[in-house]
């Protein structure tokens, strides 16, 4: 194949990389903007989204696309409660002070793993795409699922966009994001707002995961780069902005898609873990974001 | 104050360990040599977690530099294993200086983040030169190799007493540290760093020195582990080795000079029996980073010291 097509294919295995990972990331940047809080275990949200569309698969009968849709519904649903859960057993007791929630949400990541492995076992396993049409490319074939990946990543972040900006939840959750205590003294249950948006950012990274399952099997150490990756996008795009996280997912997603194409994978998550590293310690606030305090 | 009731108690864990040399069955002795190991990299993560409040994510950058320092001229270049074991402490001092310089500009959680990736970045490096670093299968050191002068360290019996001594060293350096002058400035770095600046100590210089000895300690222990068990890999290098001295930690007690070691002794057999009766023992060590935060985060000793009020700092430095 000749360069410029191979380019190509690299830019949109790429694109897909980077709505699967603004998804994930989003979750974690609107849990770290409202809460202040950092999810060590969101990797294990994702993960565990994964293989509940997997169990899924598995139990509902008809043809895939059935389960698929059955899955992208209950697994964000199932993986939000028990995110809710450990927000209200855990978290809110902590008070969340942010170093003993860090570990915290450790020791939940180990727990989900464990019980991952227990229940489903160490195997990566695959589930059935909802459809398979070819798209034909001149110079290669694309797999039109993958599009579909990206459309409904898109569809999903301007949900997530138009309930923050435009419904009371929203405002709600801005005004607990700005002042927590004014907000309570208006009346907003911020108790509730919290395990929300803690649900809510665990459901974003399980829709990711319930998305990304039939192009990558499921197994259940596999949280581990989309948390790594998370971060790195959450950290560059400035932490808490969501417009940032989303910029910086689609420059991450993008030139991983190249990078890795072209260079070594590892060399790559090398350059990204220190790049991220010397941004939080010289540009605390991100490429994008303005310093505020 | 007069410090001997804290050096009795030392001394007796100490004295104690050493009878147990003669007395703990083969298993045993075998499990408590790598406890006192793994103690020492507890320690130095106590010194700058418990006594200076800085929360690393990625000590096992130390920890593995330590171990890859002695392993890799052990076995690339025959060294000597003293020679090794020298090189492995100043690998752990020296990176935790230059990353100290970098992420100690960050606190609290831009810390952690920092740390974390440093160490991430390490692990994959391993990983990356894998022609040398053999990766996650990891290098076996021969037998021959591992002699101490003419100490073989992989008889049962000498490297118990090797890692008792390495130990004592660590355990004394760490009473006689914290209860110095310069120890008292760590605890105020941790209590209030305003204040402790204000009264004209330079934080910056503090914590460097202290995460710089933190990052000797935790060199030693990992140069200690891969020469006396045989085996360096990058497993031992991972995300897991960061989180496992901040459990020690917690469990025995932040702050206090031998809560690693208790921390490391309970959660070392815990694990051992919950890996007898289930598989499950991941499960013990997220269910007890849980617990400890959310029920106990002074951890055992700490826990001890504060309700035994003014005595309890007397025998628990």
């Amino acid at each position: 194949m000749e360069f410029g097509p191979f380019l190509l294919l690299a830019l949109m295995e790429g694109l897909v990389t980077a709505a699967v990972l603004a998804l994930t990331a989003s979750g974690l940047s609107l849990v770290f903007g409202i809460m202040r809080v950092v999810n060590v275990a969101h990797g294990a949200f994702f993960m565990l989204g994964a293989v509940l569309a997997w169990f899924t698969a598995q139990w509902v009968p008809g043809p895939p696309a059935v389960a698929f849709a059955v899955a992208l519904i209950v697994c964000p649903l199932i993986v939000g409660a028990i995110a809710a859960l450990a927000d209200t057993a855990i978290l809110k007791r902590l008070n969340y002070e942010p170093e003993a929630t860090i570990v915290a949400t450790i020791g939940l990541l180990y727990i989900l793993e464990q019980a991952a492995l227990s229940l489903f076992g160490p195997d990566a396993r695959p589930v059935p795409a909802p459809f398979n049409i070819r798209l034909q490319l001149p110079w290669f074939g694309y797999s039109g699922y993958k599009l579909a990946v990206v459309a409904a990543a898109i569809i999903v972040l301007l949900g997530v966009w138009l309930i923050l900006k435009h419904t009371r939840a929203g405002l709600v959750m801005r005004a607990t994001q700005i002042d927590r205590d004014t907000a309570r003294a208006f009346g907003i249950n911020v108790d509730r707002v919290y395990a929300g948006v803690f649900a809510m950012g665990a459901g974003l990274a399980a829709i990711a995961a319930v998305l990304i399952v039939p192009i990558q099997q499921a197994h259940y150490l596999m949280g581990g780069d989309p948390l790594l990756l998370s971060f790195i996008v959450v950290i560059i795009g400035g932490l808490g902005s969501l417009r940032g996280t989303l910029v910086a997912a689609l420059l991450i997603g993008l030139s991983d898609g190249v990078i890795s194409t072209f260079f070594a994978p590892t060399l790559a998550k090398i350059i990204a873990t220190l790049v991220v590293a010397l941004v939080l310690v010289f540009r605390p606030q991100g490429l994008f974001g303005t310093r505020t305090t | 104050m007069n410090g001997t009731r804290a050096l009795a108690l030392h001394l007796g864990v100490l004295a104690l360990l050493l009878a147990l040399h003669f007395l703990a069955p083969s298993y045993h002795h075998t499990n408590i040599a790598r406890i006192m190991v793994l103690a020492i990299y507890a320690m130095g993560y106590n010194i700058a977690f418990g006594y200076t409040g800085l929360l690393s994510l990625g000590h096992a950058l130390l920890f593995g530099a330590g171990l890859y320092g002695a392993g890799l001229l052990v076995y690339h270049a025959d060294a000597h294993a003293t020679l090794a074991l020298i090189a492995g402490v100043l690998a752990g001092g020296a990176l935790a200086f230059a990353v100290g310089l970098l992420a100690l500009r960050t606190a609290g959680v831009a810390f952690m983040i920092v740390t974390l990736m440093f160490a991430q970045a390490g692990y994959l490096t391993i990983l990356y030169f894998g022609s040398y670093t053999r990766g996650d299968e990891g290098i076996v050191i021969p037998r021959a190799a591992r002699m101490l002068g003419s100490l073989d360290l992989s008889d049962d019996g000498t490297r118990y007493l090797v890692a008792l001594t390495l130990f004592a060293i660590a355990l004394l350096c760490n009473l006689a540290l914290v209860r110095s002058p310069f120890g008292r400035v760590m605890v105020a770095m941790r209590e209030n760093e305003e204040r402790s600046r204000m009264l004209g100590y330079n934080p910056f210089t503090v914590k460097l020195a202290a995460l710089t000895v933190s990052g000797l300690y935790s060199g030693l222990s990992g140069a200690a582990y891969g020469l006396m068990f045989g085996y360096v890999g990058a497993g031992l290098a991972s995300v897991q080795y960061s989180i496992l001295p901040m459990l020690y930690v917690l469990l025995g007690g932040a702050g206090t000079v031998l809560g690693p070691f208790l921390g490391a002794l309970l959660m070392f057999y815990l694990i051992d029996y919950a890996s007898s009766v289930t598989d499950a023992h991941q499960f013990v060590t997220g269910a007890a980073l849980v617990l400890l935060v959310l029920f106990a985060p002074k951890g055992i000793l700490g826990t001890i010291r504060a309700r035994a009020g003014a005595r309890g700092a007397e025998w628990l430095p």
